[in-house]
C-alpha cells in the first residue's frame, strides 16, 4: 500500500527541476543559486542579488560554519541548487548541506591512490552539476559522477598516473553534455591536457594536449624531446561563450619551471589561453602571455568574459589578470590583443609589444625579479562588475624574487622544476611556506596584499585596498555595488565596489584561500566564504 | 629502533586501513575496541580532527609529508603508550579466548560466505582442510604466529613476507567473513553449503525480489530506499542476511522513515539522511533533500516500521543465497 502510495506521489508531483545544461546558460537569471564555480559561463563572480547593500551590510552577522575533517587548506568554492548547498572538503569528499542552516543530508567520500603527489596541498575547489548529478576532479586524476540526491557515486574514469605526477584540483565545467576539466603536475614535467567527458557514461568525449606532439602545429616552439614533459598545466575552471561556442582555458608554465635555458623556444601552448571547441576539442586560437617563461608565471588564472564598449564598438572582450604582473583585454573571438598594462611592479619585462608579446629584461643573476613566483596574482578568483564596469583583482604588491635556473634531469613522478627561488632578503622565509600560523612572518618587506578595480579601458587603477598581508582569495561583486575579498590574514571584508571603502570586516581567524559567493533562500540573501578549515555563511540580522 | 617501529606501525595501518572500515563501525557485534587501535598513533593523531567514522584514507595519510611529521612527533611520547597497551592487552588476555577483549561472535552467513571465498582463494595452498602448510591447521586452531582475530585479519591484508603467503586485497565484509569461517572450520560442515548464484540473485533483485522498486544501483533507480551499488562493500554477510529477514529490525537506524507535519498543516514523510537537536535531514518521497526545523513542527515521530517487506518467507533458502550473492557482489564504481 505504501509503496502504491509512494508512486502515485511520484507521478503527480513534478520533481523540482534538474539543472539542465540551460539553466546553466541562464545562471544570470537565477541569482539565487550558484551553478557554476565561478558564479556564471561568463566567470564575473558576479551575482544580481541586493538584498545586502552598503548602507546595511554593517548588519552581517554569522548564520552558520561548516568545519572540514581536514587540517588542508579549504580552497572550495560551494555550489547552490535551490537550497541545496554542495561543497568539497578534502582530499576528496562532497557535502552536501542545507544552504539556510549548514546541517549535512549526506557526504561522499573518495579515497585517493596514496600515490597522489598535488604539488601544493591537497585540495580540491568543487562541483559541477549537471541534472541531478555533480561532477568532482579528484587529486589522484580521477573524475566522479556523484548522485546529487544520494551521494553515491555514479560513475568513475581516470585521466592519467598520478604516480606520475598528475592530480586535478579544479571544479570541473559542464558545457551541454560533457563536462570538462584539465590537470595539474607542472612542478612534475607532466604533458597536460584538457579532457571532456560525456556527462551521462563518463566516457572521454576528446582530449586537447596542452603541449603539441610533433605532427600538431605549434611543436616547433620546441626542441628535440623537451615536449614530452613540457608542462602546460590546467588547474582552474574555463569559462564558456555560448554565441561563440568557445571554451576557454589557462594553462600554467614550462617544465622544468625555472630553467628556460634548458628547453629553448617558445614552449606552446605554455602560460597561455585556450579557445577550443567545446564539441570537438579543437584550437580555435591562442594567445600566450609569456613566452618561454622562466619564473613560474603560470596562466592559470579565470577568463572573466565581458561584452563591453572597446574604442566605441561594441565588443566581446576577455580580462585577463596574469601571475606575470600584466592586466590583459584581449578580443575573445579570435584572440587579437587589445591592451595590456602592470598592474603591481613589473621588471621582467618592460612591456608588452604591438601584439602582446613582452619585451623581456631579465635580472642579472642573484637580483630580484618583479614580480616573484606566486606572481602579481595567481588563481584567485577576480570579479567584473558590469555596473561599476571595473576588473576586480587579488593581488601580490612590491613582490619579487631571486630565480636561479638549474640543469635538471627528468624523472617520471619526481619534482622537475630545473633550479631554485629564494627571497631577495637574505634568511627571509620563502613565502610559499612562510605563513604556517597566526603570526605573520611574512612582513610587508617582503611584499603585501591588495584589492585593486582596473578600468579595463585604459589600465588604470580606479582604486586599491591594501591589506598587510598578501591576498590569496577571490573576489564576488554584486548588484549592490558590494564586493567581497579575503586574504592570507583570515580578515573578510566587504567594500564599497565604486570607492574601495571598507564598509564591513570579520576576523575568521583562519587563511582565505578560495572564492566568496552568494545565495538566496526562503527571500534570504547568504555570503559564503572559507577561510582556514571552515566555511563561514553570513545574512543580515533579523 | 625508529625504523623497526615506523615500519612495523606502517604495517598495521595497511591492515587498519583494511579492517577500520565503514563495515566495522557500522557492524555493532565487531569486538571493539580493536586492540590494535590502541598502539596505532595514526589512530591517536586522527582523532585529534577527524572523521567521526574510521579514516579510510590512513594510508593515504601516510605518506604525506605533514602525517610523516606528526608521526615524528609524537613518536616519543606514544612509543611508551604502545609498549605500556602492549603489555596491557597481553596482561588483559590472559584467560581470553584467542586473545580477544570479548569472545568474538560468529554469524553462519559470513561463515558461509568465508567458506565460499576460502574455497576459491585459500585451498590451492592451504588444502580444503586447511592443513597442507607445515604447522598451520585452521580446523585445529593451529597457527604461526596468529592470536587474535586482528592478527587474522592483518596477516591476511598484508601477507607474510619471505614466504608464499601474499598479501589480499579483500574488502571488511569479505575479511569477516574469511575470518568467521577459520574460527568455525571444525564444526562448519560445508557439505550442506547452499552455494549462492549471483547471476540468479541479478534476475531476483531487478523481477521477483523488487528490490530495483526502491533501491538504485550506483545512482540509477529510485532514491526511495538507500541505493545498494556498494553495499557488499558496507555491510556484512550476516547483516545482508538479516536485514533481508528482519528488514526492520535490522536497519541502520538513521536510514529510518520519519513523519512530519508542520505548523501550517503541511505533511511530510521521508527517509531520514542527518538529524539534531533542533533539525532534521530527509530524502521526502518526491525525492528532494528537505531540512526540517523542529521548532516548525507541529508533529514530528521517526516510524520504526519500515516499507521493506520480510523475504523470510517470500524466498526460498536458495533464492535467499542467490540474492545474497548478488548482494555482497556490489562493490561500487570503480
Amino acid at each position: 500500500m505504501f509503496f502504491l502510495l509512494a508512486c502515485t506521489l511520484l507521478i503527480s508531483f513534478p520533481v523540482r527541476a534538474q539543472v539542465t545544461s540551460e539553466r546553466l546558460l541562464h545562471a544570470n537569471d537565477e541569482p539565487q543559486n550558484w551553478l557554476t564555480y565561478s558564479g556564471s559561463y561568463a566567470s564575473q563572480r558576479y551575482s544580481l542579488l541586493n538584498q545586502i547593500d552598503t548602507s546595511n551590510v554593517k548588519n552581517l552577522e554569522l548564520k552558520w560554519v561548516f568545519q572540514a575533517q581536514s587540517l588542508q587548506k579549504f580552497e572550495t568554492t560551494p555550489l547552490v541548487v535551490d537550497g541545496i548547498m554542495y561543497l568539497t572538503q578534502s582530499p576528496n569528499d562532497i557535502v552536501a548541506v542545507d544552504a539556510r542552516t549548514g546541517r549535512a543530508f549526506w557526504v561522499y567520500h573518495y579515497a585517493p591512490s596514496p600515490a597522489a603527489r598535488p604539488c601544493c596541498g591537497i585540495v580540491n575547489r568543487g562541483v559541477a552539476i549537471l541534472g541531478d548529478t555533480l561532477f568532482m576532479a579528484t587529486v589522484d586524476a580521477h573524475l566522479v559522477a556523484v548522485d546529487a540526491k544520494s551521494g553515491h557515486a555514479i560513475w568513475n574514469a581516470k585521466l592519467a598516473e598520478p604516480a606520475a605526477g598528475y592530480a586535478m584540483t579544479m571544479a570541473p565545467l559542464v558545457v551541454k553534455d560533457k563536462v570538462i576539466v584539465g590537470v595539474a603536475g607542472g612542478e612534475f614535467g607532466v604533458r597536460g591536457f584538457i579532457s571532456a567527458f560525456d556527462a551521462e557514461t563518463g566516457k572521454q568525449a576528446w582530449r586537447f594536449d596542452t603541449i603539441p606532439s610533433p605532427d600538431q602545429p605549434g611543436h616547433e616552439s620546441w626542441r628535440g624531446g623537451d615536449w614530452q614533459h613540457g608542462g602546460g598545466a590546467v588547474w582552474v575552471t574555463g569559462s564558456y561563450d555560448p554565441e561563440l561556442n568557445l571554451t576557454y582555458w589557462g594553462t600554467g608554465n614550462p617544465g622544468p619551471d625555472w630553467n628556460a635555458a634548458q628547453r629553448p623556444g617558445d614552449n606552446l601552448y605554455s602560460d597561455s589561453v585556450l579557445a577550443l571547441d567545446p564539441d570537438t576539442g579543437k584550437l580555435k586560437w591562442y594567445f600566450q602571455f609569456s613566452p618561454h617563461d622562466p619564473y613560474d608565471y603560470d596562466s592559470v588564472q579565470i577568463p572573466v568574459l565581458v561584452n563591453a564598449n572597446w574604442k566605441g564598438a561594441p565588443s566581446k572582450l576577455m580580462m585577463w589578470g596574469n601571475r606575470n604582473g600584466f592586466f590583459y583585454v584581449l578580443d575573445r573571438t579570435n584572440g587579437k590583443f587589445l591592451s595590456g598594462h602592470p598592474f603591481v611592479k613589473v621588471n621582467w619585462a618592460s612591456g608588452l609589444d604591438a601584439n602582446g608579446r613582452p619585451i623581456t629584461t631579465p635580472q642579472p643573476p642573484g637580483q630580484p625579479t618583479f614580480p616573484g613566483i606566486q606572481g602579481g596574482t595567481n588563481w584567485y578568483s577576480p570579479s567584473y562588475s558590469p555596473r561599476t564596469g571595473l576588473f576586480y583583482l587579488p593581488a601580490w604588491e612590491n613582490y619579487s624574487t631571486i630565480f636561479t635556473g638549474v640543469e635538471t634531469e627528468f624523472h617520471e613522478g619526481q619534482r622537475y622544476t630545473g633550479g631554485a627561488n629564494t627571497a631577495p632578503i637574505p634568511g627571509a622565509e620563502n613565502p610559499v611556506g612562510a605563513r604556517q600560523g597566526p603570526v605573520n612572518v611574512y612582513t610587508e618587506a617582503l611584499g603585501s596584499g591588495a584589492v585593486i578595480a582596473i578600468d579595463p579601458a585604459t589600465g588604470e587603477k580606479k582604486w586599491k585596498f591594501d591589506m598587510h598581508d598578501v591576498n590569496t582569495g577571490g573576489i564576488l561583486t554584486t548588484a549592490s555595488d558590494l564586493l567581497f575579498a579575503g586574504g592570507r590574514e583570515g580578515f573578510f571584508q566587504a567594500l564599497d565596489a565604486r570607492t574601495g571603502a571598507l564598509l564591513w570586516k570579520a576576523n575568521l581567524g583562519g587563511e582565505i584561500v578560495a572564492g566568496p559567493m552568494t545565495y538566496r533562500v526562503d527571500g534570504k540573501q547568504y555570503i559564503t566564504i572559507a577561510s582556514g578549515n571552515s566555511l563561514f555563511t553570513f545574512a543580515l540580522r533579523e | 629502533m625508529e625504523r623497526v617501529w615506523n615500519d612495523s606501525v606502517k604495517q598495521s595501518f595497511r591492515s587498519l586501513h583494511k579492517i577500520g572500515s565503514r563495515e566495522a563501525a557500522l557492524s555493532p557485534d565487531r569486538e571493539f575496541p580493536y586492540p590494535a587501535f590502541a598502539f596505532s598513533p595514526g589512530r591517536c593523531i586522527f582523532t585529534a580532527k577527524s572523521r567521526n567514522y574510521v579514516c579510510p584514507d590512513t594510508e593515504y595519510c601516510l605518506n604525506r609529508g605533514l602525517f610523516v611529521k606528526l608521526c615524528r612527533m609524537f613518536q616519543r611520547a606514544l612509543l611508551p603508550c604502545a609498549i605500556a597497551c602492549g603489555i596491557f592487552a597481553i596482561w588483559g588476555d590472559a584467560g581470553k579466548a584467542r586473545g580477544q577483549d570479548r569472545a568474538p561472535v560468529y554469524y553462519p552467513a559470513d561463515i558461509k560466505y568465508g567458506a565460499q571465498i576460502f574455497a576459491s582463494q585459500c585451498t590451492a595452498c592451504h588444502g580444503e582442510n586447511g592443513d597442507l602448510i607445515p604447522g598451520v591447521n585452521f580446523r585445529a586452531g593451529q597457527f604461526k604466529r596468529v592470536i587474535s582475530d586482528n592478527d587474522l585479519r592483518m596477516t591476511i591484508t598484508n601477507g607474510v613476507p619471505g614466504t608464499a603467503m601474499q598479501p589480499f586485497n579483500f574488502g571488511a565484509s569479505e575479511l569477516t567473513g574469511i575470518v568467521s569461517y577459520l574460527r568455525n572450520m571444525s564444526s562448519f560442515d560445508t557439505r550442506n553449503l547452499l552455494s549462492g548464484d549471483k547471476a540468479r540473485g541479478q534476475v531476483l533483485f531487478q523481477g521477483a525480489g523488487k528490490c530495483a522498486t526502491c533501491h538504485a544501483l550506483n545512482g540509477k533507480g529510485p532514491r526511495v530506499a538507500p541505493d545498494l551499488g556498494d553495499i557488499g562493500s558496507l555491510r556484512t554477510a550476516d547483516l545482508l542476511h538479516r536485514t533481508l529477514l528482519d528488514p526492520a529490525g535490522a536497519m541502520l537506524p538513521v536510514s529510518r522513515s520519519v513523519h512530519a507535519v508542520t505548523r501550517d498543516g503541511k505533511t511530510i514523510n521521508g527517509r531520514r539522511l542527518n538529524e539534531d537537536t533542533y533539525s532534521v535531514q530527509l530524502i521526502d518521497e518526491q525525492e528532494h533533500l528537505v531540512s526540517l526545523t523542529k521548532s516548525d513542527l507541529r508533529e514530528y515521530a521517526v516510524v520504526k516500521t519500515t516499507s521493506m517487506p520480510s523475504y523470510k518467507d517470500k524466498l526460498s533458502d536458495q533464492e535467499l543465497a542467490d540474492l545474497e550473492a548478488y548482494l555482497l557482489s556490489l562493490k561500487g564504481v570503480k
